[in-house]
């Protein structure tokens, strides 16, 4: 999967180097901003008032 | 020829498979980071401008209101005297200092108990009282992720002291009990906690969070009576 990626990212291996980088920072970054705040709400433990059921 | 081709195949879907598990165990653990690490600096991080908000919330300085009186006294007789409103969900709302939590545990509490405002850090139930009134004022905050705020009130003793600073005054209050109870135990909310229909004759606290730490199934309740208060500013 990764070397197929790499094997279709464009330029030198240094431009590829440098593509593949900013491809997984963007991706940490959708699961820091997007997908892990909403996933943490899903956990137990994020309750902690008491309210009627 | 044939077998080999089809071994080839076999190997890159293996492939392919090993690397999605690589990829989610990765994932998983950037969220244990994430969640154990990264939501108590962004909390830290609300907290020192909701640190801010409230020194000028405590000089008077309203958020919000950008006119400035020129401060004839018959002016700010009367805004001291207009009750402030509830600020907005998230809003800096008091500071709690618990010193058996450590000198340096001190948190801004924000108004609401909503999820996004308890991230910021603890909050005020909007329906409970202010501090140091006759009356319950509760405050719910997290045990655990989010800057864990209320991790340890597990060990506060009776007679420990809970100083809520608000509007330029500090309320001591001391602990007179913590227990377990089930989260749909809306009582200790009360005005007298645990006793509906009964009027309130003192000022209570009362602090809600999740037990067991990591689990949501209990909740882990302490209250404190109120035992006085100072003026924590001279300067209106």
């Amino acid at each position: 999967m990764y070397a197929w990626i790499w094997n279709h990212l464009p330029g030198p291996p240094a431009a590829r180097a440098t593509i593949s980088l900013a491809l997984l920072a963007a991706a940490v970054l959708l699961l820091f901003l997007v997908v892990f705040p909403w996933a943490v709400t899903w956990l137990p433990g994020q309750d902690v008032s008491v309210e009627a059921p | 020829m044939h077998v080999s081709r089809r071994g080839d195949r076999l190997r890159a879907v293996i492939g392919v498979v090993g690397e999605l598990l690589i990829t989610a165990g990765v994932v998983v653990g950037l969220f244990a980071a994430y969640t154990l690490f990264w939501t108590g600096v962004e909390t830290q991080n609300v907290q020192n401008e909701l640190e801010d908000d409230f020194a000028a919330l405590s000089s008077g300085d309203v958020t919000g209101n950008d006119e400035r009186s020129n401060g004839s006294d018959a002016d700010q007789a009367e805004a001291q005297e207009e009750p402030v409103a509830e600020p907005f969900p998230g809003d800096a709302f008091a500071r709690l200092r618990i010193p058996r939590l450590g000198e340096s545990w001190s948190w801004i509490v924000v108004s609401g108990i909503d999820l996004g405002s308890l991230t910021k850090g603890p909050g005020h139930y909007p329906d409970s009282a202010d501090p140091g009134v006759v009356g319950n004022f509760a405050v719910a905050g997290h045990r655990a992720t989010y800057g864990e705020p209320f991790a340890y009130i597990d060990q506060l003793q009776r007679g420990d002291e809970i100083l809520v600073e608000h509007q330029g005054k500090e309320y001591r209050y001391v602990v007179t009990e913590s227990f377990i109870t089930v989260p749909s135990n809306t009582g200790v909310l009360l005005p007298t906690p645990g006793q509906p229909g009964v009027a309130p004759t003192q000022a209570v606290i009362t602090l809600t969070t999740c037990h067991p730490r990591w689990g949501s199934t209990e909740r882990l309740i302490v209250h404190g009576t109120l035992t006085g208060a100072t003026r924590v500013r001279g300067d209106s």
